[in-house]
């Protein structure tokens, strides 16, 4: 019967290399490169005797700092090996086939970014404002940061938003109308939520009752707004200015105590109610996120809305009010842009942060504290730009205004991780 | 708590899943739900666990009647349901898992995850689990995930629990494990509805069986039933469970893998080193439990999967590193696992299906344009040959049975003349005559002198149909069994069973004849060879 000339291989008794997965040298590579820029790039610009001067205090602290003034060449070398050394401690470490822990890139990146700093302000007169860059990278973000925190919401619940373009427009667009109609910047602060909870309610509406592709919904919502503010503004606000149109800015309050501390002072307790809101909202959704009831069914209606239908959790019902509070929360963001800045409603002045919103919720791996990293990350490049073309700085003002998608491409190839956000993100949910 | 489903009902569009069907489950009972795929268990299963609304009839609970909005009333009700793909969040804990729906929760709504963790070990260790309530469910086993939906089911206070295929996924000792745990269910009170087509498990574990067919319930049978009965019962006819076939005359080593290397995702090998030999006219099984490596071997033959290191040999040519198109060229003839998304092309009609391989060929085309009439006359012919039931050739292949969609895919694939047969799973979800027309061909294309690599997770398919089985665990083969070898009462299961839990052949072998030393072997059993 047996007739097999087959031999039957045995199981393997050899003794060899355990297969084990490829070493990922992204981490060590990204370190060495920023590194080599440092040395090679940074330290060829200054002359050997100049010096770059930091201004730390601003007027209104307590205590009064002088201005630093630093060795450039030589605190750019010291920079420079500081972060090959941490390249070297990378690499020692994938090779080890350990992780390469966060706060190392977080060395790396502030040592790159002072670096440039220096770089930048050497063997100039003028001094590099550090308060004020800090102060307007924070401004910057702030839409950027509610309009991340609306993505998170939104996503987690398995819903893409593209549309936080178009809330933060029609944000920017009803706080500037409604708190010019009646003379009061807070009106505008009311309106604006309810006119971004609309647009996610229409959101909503395709989405989730008639399960439109989300994506296309979204961008077909942004050009709705633009194209509905733009009328209106070109319309009734222009035709009677003084009552749609006028400027009312939020007050700025200050903390008292809080707001003295050097440079952490006034870049984050001399702010508008609104950035107090923000603060608010980040710290309560990343509580709620993870520890609520609210957050857990979140969670689940939007990585496997099946199993959260088997236990009963309304999965489209919880998709519709969240996508409604996600709209309302960047509407709120949107009001930065007009009566949070103390400026009149201008066409299309979202200016396409909506986008960028989304990019820091991917970048933040849909957790909102992450998110605000990320969102700070690019208001901060940003403003870099603006501080080092008013000082006049040797880099030419084009490149600097590369910075916030260079910083991006790095921050994406090389400090994130494997991003994988909400399984069911972008699928509607029916029962089969 | 006693069940009663009096006249259910359920249609879509034109079809009847379930036609007045009717079922008395006695508290404290386990009553098997016996029928093959398609019968309309799991449907009838989804109306009693208020996932879908039946059409007519009514569902009884202790004589009261029932009506159901959603899963979340049933659950009150006091039914709980361990679907047949869990029900769980791969990124939750255990403990959020099992809490999902009915969190215990302070104010604001802000969990209280000591209460629900307690709440895991309670239930655990009553049944002795043994469950990590902070461990993640995508990083547990499969077998220990089912533990964590019958936890969640209990914690909502069950009283009729509602098992549906729950040892499609397990090994023979995991089933084992799941058979005591209903046990101690049972004898604390809880119903079970256990819904199945394996006849080995109604027999060991089943108080009353109802078995279904085509959405009615045809019959009820006792556990002492034979296994021909239940079958003949479940499919309608008299069908025979072994597959019909000659000893394999094995030639000389057509194809051989040389430490086949594949990595996952995450960087560790899914498929470890593995040698594997195998003989012109032999069928090697591979076996395991699902997620052991088994379809990324197959996938990696085929070229779908990269391979990271090895040689795969066809002839004594390395096929490592060669397009798709050249392995098929070479003569692979490949059947995918899931036959809806890999195995056809649904919006396509069963003509094109039949040659998406062929098409470029001179046989069907032109230059660039397709020749519809030799098309059409090709799949005359196949869909002939291998008695495939439809309406029209230009139909979508969606509007096939899965078994008359598997023999489209089987014929397309058998249509060249083959150096090597390949397929994973070829009657996963198929009825049981589409499954001896599919054992027939594999066994035919053996004959003819090819050899056939089976990947298959059913023991009794592995056990008919193979010439030698090789057990996959963890990404390597743990032993080949050769079952030419074997005594006359075939190859024992149990070592099998213990292989796919990773022991070695010889210890698995030594093990049995140990426990059958001890316990004297009850007469239907089968004695380790």
């Amino acid at each position: 019967m047996s007739t097999s000339t087959v031999t039957e291989p045995v199981p393997d008794t050899e003794v060899d290399e355990a297969v084990v997965g490829k070493i990922n040298y992204r981490a060590p590579i990204v370190n060495a490169l920023a590194a080599l820029i440092t040395l090679l790039v940074f330290g060829m610009g200054p002359t050997a005797d100049a010096e770059t001067t930091f201004q730390v205090s601003s007027g209104s602290t307590m205590f009064s700092i002088p201005n630093i003034s630093l060795p450039s060449l030589i605190t750019i070398l010291v920079l420079g090996f500081v972060q090959l050394g941490a390249a070297a401690y990378a690499l020692v470490l994938v090779r080890a086939r350990r992780t390469v822990p966060v706060w190392l890139h977080i060395i790396v990146g502030l040592a790159f970014v002072i670096s440039f700093l220096v770089y930048a302000g050497a063997g100039r007169s003028s001094v590099i404002p550090v308060t004020t860059l800090l102060a307007g990278a924070l401004a910057l973000s702030v839409p950027l940061i509610f309009g991340a925190m609306s993505g998170v919401v939104c996503e987690r619940s398995g819903v893409i938003n593209i549309a936080i373009e178009g809330q933060l427009l029609i944000g920017a667009f009803a706080a500037a109308a409604i708190a010019s109609r009646f003379a009061s910047s807070y009106a505008g602060l009311v309106a604006a939520p309810i006119a971004g909870a609309m647009v996610g309610a229409l959101l909503a509406w395709f989405a989730v009752r008639f399960q439109v592709n989300q994506i296309i919904v979204g961008v077909v919502l942004n050009t709705l707004v633009i194209g509905l503010t733009g009328f209106l503004f070109s319309t009734v606000m222009s035709d009677d200015a003084a009552l749609w149109n006028a400027r009312q800015p939020l007050s700025t309050i200050k903390i008292p105590l809080l707001s003295e501390i050097p440079i952490i002072g006034p870049v984050l307790f001399q702010q508008t109610i609104l950035v107090y809101l923000m603060y608010v909202i980040v710290i309560v959704l990343q509580f709620m996120l993870f520890r609520s009831r609210w957050g857990l069914r979140t969670r689940a209606v939007g990585e496997y809305p099946k199993a959260a239908d088997t236990v009963g959790i309304k999965v489209n019902t919880r998709r519709v009010w969240n996508v409604i509070m996600a709209g309302a929360i960047a509407g709120l963001g949107g009001a930065f842009f007009s009566i949070g800045s103390g400026l009149a409603f201008g066409r299309e002045m979202s200016a396409g942060q909506g986008y960028i919103a989304l990019a820091a919720m991917i970048l933040g791996k849909w957790n909102p504290k992450l998110a605000v990293v990320a969102a700070l990350l690019f208001g901060f490049s940003r403003n870099l730009g603006n501080v080092l073309s008013s000082i006049g700085s040797a880099v030419p003002s084009e490149l600097l205004l590369m910075l916030p998608y260079i910083i991006t491409i790095l921050a994406v190839a090389g400090f994130v991780g494997k991003v994988r956000g909400p399984a069911a993100a972008g699928t509607p949910y029916t029962k089969s | 708590m006693k069940l009663e489903l009096q006249g259910i009902t359920k249609v879509f569009g034109s079809l009847v899943a379930n036609d007045h069907i009717d079922l008395v489950v006695e508290p404290g009972e386990i009553h098997a739900l016996l029928g093959e795929n398609g019968a309309g268990k799991s449907t009838l299963m989804n109306v009693l666990y208020g996932l879908y609304d039946p059409s007519e009839g009514q569902i009884l609970l202790d004589d009261v009647p029932q009506r159901f909005n959603g899963p979340g009333d049933a659950v009150a009700a006091g039914i709980g349901m361990v679907h047949q793909h869990f029900m769980l969040v791969p990124v939750f804990t255990v403990a959020e898992s099992v809490a999902l729906g009915y969190e215990p929760a302070g104010p604001a709504g802000v969990l209280e995850m000591a209460k629900a963790r307690q709440h895991v070990l309670e239930i655990s260790e009553r049944f002795g689990f043994e469950i990590d309530p902070d461990a993640k469910i995508e990083d547990l086993p499969v077998g220990v995930q089912q533990r964590v939906e019958i936890i969640k089911a209990l914690s909502r206070d069950a009283k009729v629990l509602i098992l549906d295929e729950p040892t499609a996924v397990l090994t023979p000792q995991e089933t084992d494990e799941l058979i005591n745990i209903m046990g101690e269910l049972k004898e604390s009170g809880t119903s079970i509805v256990f819904i199945t087509h394996k006849l080995r498990e109604v027999r060991a574990i089943a108080d009353r069986i109802t078995v279904i067919r085509r959405g009615k319930v045809v019959g009820e049978a006792s556990p002492t039933s034979t296994e021909t009965e239940l079958a003949s019962l479940m499919v309608g006819r008299s069908v025979s469970l072994a597959v019909d076939k000659e000893p394999a005359e094995p030639g000389d080593v057509a194809f051989e893998l040389d430490k086949l290397t594949v990595l996952g995702s995450t960087g560790t090998p899914v498929v470890d080193k593995v040698k594997l030999k195998v003989a012109a006219g032999e069928i090697v099984c591979l076996a395991g439990v699902q997620g052991n490596g088994q379809s990324e071997l197959a996938e990696a033959i085929l070229g779908l999967a990269d391979t990271d290191g090895g040689a795969i040999r066809l002839d004594g040519e390395d096929l490592a590193g060669k397009s798709v198109r050249e392995r098929l060229e070479a003569g692979i003839g490949f059947v995918p696992e899931d036959r809806s998304t890999d195995g056809a092309i649904a919006d396509f009609s069963i003509a094109e299906n039949l040659v998406l391989d062929l098409y470029n060929t001179e046989e069907f085309s032109r230059g660039v344009s397709l020749s519809p009439s030799k098309v059409a006359a090709n799949a005359n012919v196949r869909t002939e040959e291998f008695d495939v039931r439809f309406t029209d050739i230009h139909d979508k292949i969606s509007t096939l049975s899965g078994g008359n969609a598997q023999k489209v895919v089987l014929a397309r694939e058998m249509s060249r003349p083959l150096r090597l047969f390949v397929a994973s799973q070829p009657t996963r979800g198929l009825d049981v005559g589409s499954i001896e027309f599919v054992h027939k061909r594999i066994v035919a294309e053996r004959d003819k002198g090819t050899p056939v690599i089976i990947v298959s997770t059913e023991l009794d398919e592995v056990v008919s149909l193979a010439d030698r089985i090789a057990v996959m665990y963890r990404g390597k083969i743990v032993g080949i069994v050769d079952v030419a070898k074997a005594g006359p009462m075939g190859v024992n299961r149990d070592v099998l069973g213990l292989m796919m839990a990773g022991v070695s052949l010889a210890d698995a072998e030594a093990q049995i004849a140990k426990d059958a030393s001890a316990t004297t072997p009850k007469s239907d059993e089968e004695v380790p060879s």
